[in-house]
């Protein structure tokens, strides 16, 4: 759970890298968009493991989650949660089942119009067009205010499960607060770039 | 009056042991896989006896009323414990480690017995570490030392407050360790209720499995009681809720001699009863006593004042403050030993200067202590002139570092702040000396029957010194019983299994659904606890911490008249054959109602003050305990004949032949 | 103080329970909770009807026999300590105090609210030791020093009652903090080198077996804990465990 965790969060910012780049300079993000599509390293092996990776954590999460209700077979009648952890620690599996959901969106939204473009209508590389899909995927307030809302929830799971990771790999120790600092600044921030990605391009091209 | 054989080997003090060992028979390895022993007790005694014996190949059975072996009241002991080790370079020595024993129980344990424990108590410490004991330590890595009341060295170890917890779980991991070896059986949740006597012999037990209910019989080649104190008979003390005699009284009944049941060690500093509520009183560290000043208003005015709440303490001047043991012991002052420190207070608050509701409290005050080393630190820190606020400031850490976790406890309980506000303190039954009679092999009168730990009347005489409970239990259970079992046990070694379908189990069993349907038949109108709290009230006010004979004799018949009616009765709702915390309880208590009587009768016949147990008949003009070695240089040990009235005294004459008799003085 | 205590009742561990309610009063501020059920009990006994059934035994927080999960915390609402610990002034006249076994399909409910924890001796007894006999010839104990630092931690982690309250707590009624603490208390010690990796993974491996949660690290069980056992021994736990499992 936590590799697979570090992994995605690895990846994640990554991502909000390269996309942070389309509200900076449309060739920059095509390029590096272009590299990432066609690069056999990246379509061959890292786009297997980054789907792999996907896959293991929400499993995991799932059959973790199915074990941990198993583990108390009988409820409480009064079960005060919230009086010795956080909501966010306690509802990972909420949080991380939106952004299961959004992820299917967005595999809907890119990624499967992308291997179609690819692989199944075999399309001709073109390095310009990925700026103005992107763009015109933000045109609608529908999808953005889904978007936001899922990178809310993202950063709730982040917010938690980022820090929690280095407990799971046995970090604890004196760096444990400046780690847990770090992870808490990266839950906020690379969701609101995504945030802030959508609704910049959402308010520059709608009007 | 028949005599006793202790079966002392013969021999210079400091060589009886270990000739003895030599001397002694051994079974072999090939053998002792054929041999089963039972230990009735999972504390720091008993389950180190199992542990050890289930290391040295026999198959071992446990049995512990708890959930677990983990929870024996063992854990509940907080100072330390007495090992001669010398790292202090102190002087210490097992010698004085045996003298000081010898004198703090006022003369009155065995002189062969107490050697062997202050000989084998450094082989507790290393046998503790290896085991993975976190013992407090020095910055240099090596082990840490405090010291304890009424001795002239630094010899207790420790780990914080919570020194039994600590060894009673390394006791408990080497059970652990048997029992996934599958050498120990353990029978948690259990009760032993009664002793089968097969030939002469203890050849097992008849025990209840208290979450089914069910009675069942097991049987081995020896049985070994390590079942506690019996201090519980009082009803408040600081023992467990479960604890009880219960195991060592039915051993009694079938044969054991009882010794010295009025030895009863009353702790000067528990926190006070509050109410008629109340279910069990807890102890303070007798460490408070190292830096606590105890004392009592001087005038009876102020004292009723602070009663009635219209005084506070903090508000009396200190020329009308009575530091009553500063006062008559000038030399101990509040490091006076445990039973001299308790009729102190006793005393004082029957002359009416109890400081809290019920009269019954006196003060334990670290506010000299706070500015004491409030100005240490000042000084040390480099702080010239500091002002009150910043030396209370300073001292109050520095209280916090040494008594923390003690002085939070008690706020807990009492809702005071014991830094603003003096302590309230009182005495309350802590331990209890006496128990099963046992020869140095740790044998009782029945052949095959062991007792260890508390549940032995042991080698504390007439008071025991702290952080000395530990030591002897962990050294009957690793050291001494492994050994002298097995000289006993190499008659055995073509026995064969011992079968459970005698007769011998068969009236045992019996006698056990009797006694217990007969208790569930009476359909009184009375709890089981109306019973107990009744007899904790005559054993508190007559057989406590100071006696004399009309009101011994007076306990006796209101004891023997409660035990009638408690047999008319008491009330007790369900059945046998299921859980049944009431009956549980109720056989508890009958076998209190006979033990408090006998205590009462021990304490009637011995005319001498010594230790725990204070005549008032028998005291200097000061009020000093007076005791007598002419006539009372004995363990008395009681045959069970029936009534508690009817027992008979066997007396063990104790002789002295390295110690010189002297008398205690802490003046 | 008159209250509405909201009791869990169940025959034995075959039968369905149910909350009973019982209305109590003359309840004093300095009784104990468990005190306060004493007082319940002897009513309930004086009416010919059965006690409710709980753990508990030394009453002074040590011993880890009482439990309870009190209006939704394990060890009611106070912290770092047990329920025998924890007095009636923390509560207000006219309250309502729902009153649970600890649950946990590990824990099962023996009767009322007492329940079973033999699952944490099995946890022990898989490897929480030190293997060394009792021989009376073990070097002396000043032949392995320990550094303070770690003494204390290990120190720390040994204070563990073993009361079950982190399994209560925690929404994945895991065992982790428990399993932590045994097997950290070892670690920090020179003498628990040897059998290291073994133990970890024993321990670990009867403590799945036992049909506990896993940990999520939410830490409720450091919150919850009347010892305040720190997350610090899971994390521990955690790295040994891995590195034993990567040594293999």
């Amino acid at each position: 759970m936590a590799l697979s965790g570090l992994f995605l969060v690895f990846f994640l910012g990554q991502h909000a890298t390269i996309n942070l780049s389309s509200v900076i300079s449309p060739e920059t993000f095509n390029s590096w968009s272009h590299f990432m599509g066609y690069n056999p390293v990246v379509q061959y092996i890292l786009q297997p493991i980054l789907i792999a990776g996907v896959i293991v954590h929400f499993v995991m999460g799932i059959v973790l989650e199915l074990q941990n209700r198993k583990a108390r077979n009988v409820r409480y009648a009064q079960y005060k949660g919230g009086a010795n952890a956080p909501w966010v620690s306690r509802n990972m599996i909420l949080t991380g089942l939106v952004v299961l959901a959004f992820l299917g969106l967005h595999f809907y939204d890119f990624w499967v119009p992308e291997m179609a473009y690819k692989y199944i209508e075999a399309n001709p590389e073109d390095p310009t067009r990925y700026h103005h899909e992107l763009v015109e995927k933000f045109l609608s307030p529908a999808r953005v205010g889904i978007y936001v809302v899922s990178f809310v929830l993202l950063a709730l799971h982040l917010w938690h499960g980022f820090a929690s990771s280095f407990q799971s790999m046995g970090v604890n120790n004196k760096y444990s607060p400046a780690i847990r600092n770090f992870t808490r600044l990266y839950a906020i921030v690379v969701p609101l770039i995504f945030i802030f990605i959508a609704l910049y391009h959402h308010f520059n091209h709608t009007h | 009056m028949g005599s006793l054989d202790s079966k002392v080997p013969a021999g210079p003090l400091a060589d009886k042991w270990t000739k003895h060992k030599n001397d002694i028979n051994l079974v072999n390895p090939a053998n002792k896989r054929n041999i089963d022993i039972i230990v009735v007790g999972t504390g720091l005694a008993g389950g180190s006896a199992a542990a050890t014996l289930a290391e040295l190949g026999y198959n071992v059975k446990t049995f512990c009323y708890q959930d677990s072996p983990r929870r024996a009241h063992s854990i509940a002991a907080q100072g330390g414990i007495n090992a001669a080790k010398n790292y202090q370079g102190d002087g210490d020595s097992p010698y004085r480690l045996f003298y000081d024993t010898i004198k703090g129980g006022d003369y009155r344990s065995r002189e062969a017995n107490v050697y062997r424990l202050a000989e084998e108590s450094v082989n507790i410490i290393d046998q503790c570490v290896a085991q993975g004991v976190p013992f407090a330590r020095e910055y240099g890595g090596l082990l840490d030392n405090r010291s304890f009341g009424g001795v002239l060295v630094s010899r207790t170890f420790y780990a914080k407050g919570q020194t039994g917890q600590q060894l009673l779980l390394g006791a408990y991991a080497a059970m652990n360790r048997q029992i996934n070896r599958g050498k120990i059986k353990a029978h948690n949740r259990h009760e032993m209720l009664d002793l089968v006597i097969v030939d002469g012999k203890a050849r097992g037990i008849i025990a209840r499995n208290l979450v089914t209910g069910a009675i069942e019989r097991h049987s081995a080649h020896a049985v070994v009681l390590a079942s506690g104190g019996y201090g519980n008979v009082f009803y408040l003390s600081t023992n467990a809720m479960g604890s009880n005699v219960t195991a060592a009284w039915r051993a009694h009944r079938r044969g054991a001699y009882f010794a010295n049941p009025c030895f009863t060690q009353i702790h000067p500093t528990c926190i006070p009863v509050s109410g008629d509520h109340q279910s069990k009183l807890t102890l303070m560290s007798e460490s408070l006593r190292n830096d606590g000043r105890i004392w009592v208003p001087k005038r009876k005015e102020d004292a009723e004042a602070i009663r009635e709440g219209k005084l506070k303490p903090t508000q009396l001047k200190e020329e009308d403050r009575d530091y009553y043991l500063e006062r008559r012991y000038p030399a101990f002052g509040n490091l006076v030993p445990r039973d001299v420190a308790s009729r102190a207070a006793k005393e004082r608050c029957d002359a009416g200067f109890g400081v809290n509701k019920t009269g019954e409290a006196v003060y334990l005050d670290f506010s000299a202590a706070i500015e004491r080393y409030g100005k240490e630190k000042a000084l040390t820190s480099g702080i010239e002139n500091p002002d009150k606020e910043t030396i209370t400031r300073l001292g109050e850490e520095v209280v916090a570092a040494k008594y923390g976790n003690l002085f939070q406890m008690y706020e807990k309980i009492v809702d005071e702040n014991p830094y603003k506000t003096p302590m309230m303190i009182y005495p309350a039954v802590h331990y209890t000396m006496g128990g099963l009679w046992v020869d140095y092999n740790l044998q009782t009168t029945i052949p095959g029957c062991y007792a260890a730990g508390e549940a032995n009347f042991s080698d504390h005489g007439a008071n025991r010194l702290g952080a000395s409970a530990l030591m002897q239990g962990l050294a009957d259970g690793y050291f001494v019983l492994p050994y002298t079992i097995g000289d006993y046990l190499s008659d055995d070694i073509r026995t064969g299994p011992i079968s459970t379908d005698s007769k011998e189990f068969e009236e045992a069993e019996n006698t056990v659904r009797e006694r217990m349907q007969s208790l569930l038949d009476t359909k009184g109108t009375k709890s089981v606890d109306y019973f107990h709290k009744k007899l904790g009230k005559i054993m508190w006010n007559k057989c406590g911490m100071s006696r004399n004979e009309k009101e011994l004799k007076e306990a006796i018949a209101e004891i023997s008249a409660l035990r009638e009616e408690f047999y008319k009765e008491v009330s007790i709702p369900g059945g046998m054959d299921e859980m049944n915390q009431e009956l549980e309880k109720a056989g508890r208590v009958a076998d209190f109602l006979e033990l408090g009587e006998l205590f009462a009768k021990d304490a009637l016949q011995r005319n001498e003050s010594c230790g725990g147990h204070f005549r008032e008949e028998y005291q200097t003009p000061e009020g000093e305990a007076l005791r007598d070695d002419k006539n009372f240089r004995y363990v008395s040990a009681w045959e069970y004949k029936g009534e508690p009235k009817d027992a008979v005294l066997h007396k063990e004459e104790l002789e002295f032949e390295n110690i010189e008799l002297k008398t205690r003085s802490y003046k | 103080m008159k209250l509405l205590l909201k009791i869990w009742r169940q025959k034995n561990n075959d039968s369905k329970g149910k909350l009973v309610e019982y209305p109590i009063s003359g309840i004093e501020g300095d009784m104990s909770f468990l005190e306060m059920l004493d007082v319940l009990n002897q009513e309930l006994i004086e009416k010919g009807e059965e006690p409710v059934v709980f753990d508990h035994d030394c009453r002074e927080g040590i011993c880890g026999s009482c439990s309870l999960q009190i209006n939704g915390e394990p060890h009611g609402p106070d912290r770092l300590i047990t329920t025998c610990q924890l007095h009636m002034r923390k509560f207000n006249d006219g309250d309502t105090i729902v009153i649970e076994p600890f649950r946990a399909t590990a824990f099962p409910v023996i009767k009322d609210l007492m329940i079973d924890r033999s699952a944490f001796d099995r946890i022990q007894q898989a490897g929480g030791y030190i293997s060394v006999n009792t021989s009376g010839n073990t070097v002396d104990a000043n032949a392995i020093p320990v550094e303070k630092d770690k003494a204390d931690a290990s120190f720390n982690a040994a204070t563990c009652i073993g009361c079950g309250a982190c399994v209560a707590a925690c929404k994945n009624a895991s065992a982790m903090l428990f399993t932590s603490a045994k097997v950290s208390q070892f670690a920090l010690l020179p003498q628990g080198q040897v059998e290291a990796a073994e133990r970890v993974q024993n321990m670990v491996r009867q403590m799945d077996l036992e049909g506990f949660g896993n940990c999520t690290n939410t830490g409720a069980c450091e919150v919850e804990c009347p010892k305040g056992i720190s997350l610090e021994n899971i994390a521990r736990m955690n790295r040994e465990y891995l590195t034993a499992s990567a040594r293999g």
